[in-house]
């Protein structure tokens, strides 16, 4: 059985063919792949329109690379929620057109299932059940994940997702985007203790929320003063840049790592799967390592290449359609995070 | 245009503008929000959002999805152009839609693609004071929004104050 899985939601343009035994096939991700003489030399990075110009050359692409035709595919799946609006219809009426000119069914993914679902790609094992954490640009969420295809939202952030928070401070500290990589690699000098910034919720055991603007406020008036709207006249020392960045990083881990846990002491769940872009972080992927051994939890994290957006973790696809979870043509886009 | 400024003192304050712009905006209006990293944009739709009946959660900063849109007593439409590299990449996203429509459309770093804004329009400058302390200056441009202004600043009260005719 071979499924070609298309992923549009955001800013990448994605495909892959994936087997029912979940061996991957193939994996194309435009941005990341040099293709560029297909695109007529231009790789627009965000939107709808870059979408169309770019889903059918990645198809085609990941077709070639799987050495397959559009005869030997069994499925079509395609990310359909959550993500921008005019981004999801070109993955899904792409989608709709191969289900019909060849006949086969149509399975819908939800992308940040299917971010937790990189870590049953990557251990080539059964996860499930687990806890499931996603931390991106976009989202931080935390699931209970009963099966491949019965995930129950328990919680998210009420304001900024985790990157965000990582590339607004970065933007702040006057550090280089993306923002993660950067406040990581400077945070490695500085002190995690030279700044007490606000943990949202962390001792309000009765949510699985987050909340990062706060946070980013907070450092804000680190940098520049409570009253002081002019951000870009302070030039603060290295040293100090260091330690804002490690203390703020220390505590974005602390919510995700304490929340995470929790999550695994409520369900009782005995595994804990975590993904994203925020997930390649070093201090995350450490403190996560530590406590969840400490915890007796097993602990999954997606790996580097299955951490931003790709169409591979959409091998969950073969999930549904084992368990004859497939869509009719009326299939629509859902933009807004689903909390089911 | 009109203008008035607003100055709120606590977070309450803000939700309170949020409460005033939701009862008084037209349908069809569109905000633009500007003031710089951290100074409450989010948090000013989140309170907008919040009194037409959208849960809390729903309305999050849509910085990294560059549009969000949340169904509530009124629909708002809810873009971000931090991210974005010029006014044609916002086109694409298709806002002149949101503008057409009945919902309210607020954009977040507003001044990065000003030149694409409707004529009639709510500007909205944020402006950090102290650490839960924030100075809106609200501009009404267009007729209905200069009616509707005048109606938010009756609501708002003494923290407010016209600083133009």
């Amino acid at each position: 059985m071979n499924v070609l899985a298309l992923e549009t939601t955001c800013d990448e343009t994605a495909a892959a063919v994936v087997t029912g035994d979940l061996t991957v096939r193939s994996s194309v991700v435009a941005s990341q792949d040099k293709l560029h003489e297909r695109f007529s030399g231009v790789v627009p990075e965000i939107a709808a329109r870059a979408h169309v110009e770019r889903i059918l050359p990645v198809i085609d692409e990941a077709l070639r690379r799987a050495n397959v035709g559009l005869q030997d595919i069994d499925a079509v799946a395609v990310a359909n929620t959550p993500g921008l609006a005019g981004s999801l219809l070109v993955g899904l009426v792409a989608a709709k057109a191969l289900c019909v000119a060849v006949g086969k069914p149509l399975v819908a993914v939800n992308h940040v299932h299917a971010h937790i679902y990189a870590c049953r790609m990557a251990s080539g094992k059964n996860v499930f059940p687990c806890v499931g954490l996603v931390v991106s640009g976009g989202h931080s969420n935390l699931y209970r994940c009963e099966a491949p295809y019965d995930f129950r939202y328990l919680g998210g952030t009420i304001d900024d997702a985790a990157g965000e928070a990582f590339d607004k401070v970065a933007a702040m500290l006057g550090l280089p985007y993306p923002g993660g990589p950067a406040v990581s690699r400077v945070a490695q000098q500085g002190s995690r203790t030279a700044y007490r910034f606000p943990r949202s919720f962390l001792n309000d055991d009765s949510r699985f929320d987050f909340s990062f603007s706060g946070l980013k406020t907070a450092v804000r008036y680190t940098i520049a003063g409570k009253g002081n709207p002019e951000l870009q006249k302070c030039e603060l020392p290295d040293s100090q840049v260091s330690d804002i960045a490690a203390s703020f990083q220390e505590a974005v881990v602390d919510c995700l790592v304490g929340k995470a846990l929790l999550a695994a002491r409520r369900t009782g769940l005995p595994t804990l799967c975590v993904g994203g872009g925020v997930a390649a972080n070093g201090r995350l992927r450490q403190r996560l390592a530590d406590e969840t051994q400490r915890a007796g939890v097993e602990l999954h994290i997606a790996p580097l290449h299955l951490c931003t957006d790709n169409a591979v973790m959409g091998a969950l696809a073969v999930e549904r359609l084992k368990a004859g979870l497939t869509e009719d043509l009326t299939l629509d886009v859902f933009p807004g995070l689903l909390r089911s | 245009m009109k203008q008035l400024e607003y100055n709120a003192h606590s977070l309450n304050d803000t939700d309170n503008l949020g409460r005033v712009l939701a009862s008084c905006l037209p349908g069809g209006t569109t905000v633009a929000l500007c003031g710089t990293l951290g100074s409450g944009k989010t948090r000013l739709v989140q309170a907008l959002a919040a009194a037409c009946g959208i849960p809390e959660g729903l309305a999050l900063s849509p910085t990294f999805v560059l549009c969000n849109e949340y169904h509530g007593r009124r629909t708002l439409y809810h873009f971000d152009a931090y991210r974005l590299k010029d006014e044609d990449e916002f086109l694409q996203l298709g806002p002149e839609e949101c503008f057409a429509s009945p919902a309210i459309t607020l954009i977040e770093w507003a001044d990065r693609v000003e030149s694409c804004l409707p004529d009639s329009r709510l500007e909205v400058q944020i402006e950090v004071v102290a650490e839960t302390g924030r100075r809106f200056q609200l501009t009404a441009r267009g007729e209905a929004l200069e009616r509707a202004l005048d109606e938010a600043a009756k609501l708002l009260g003494e923290q407010c104050r016209p600083l133009k005719e």
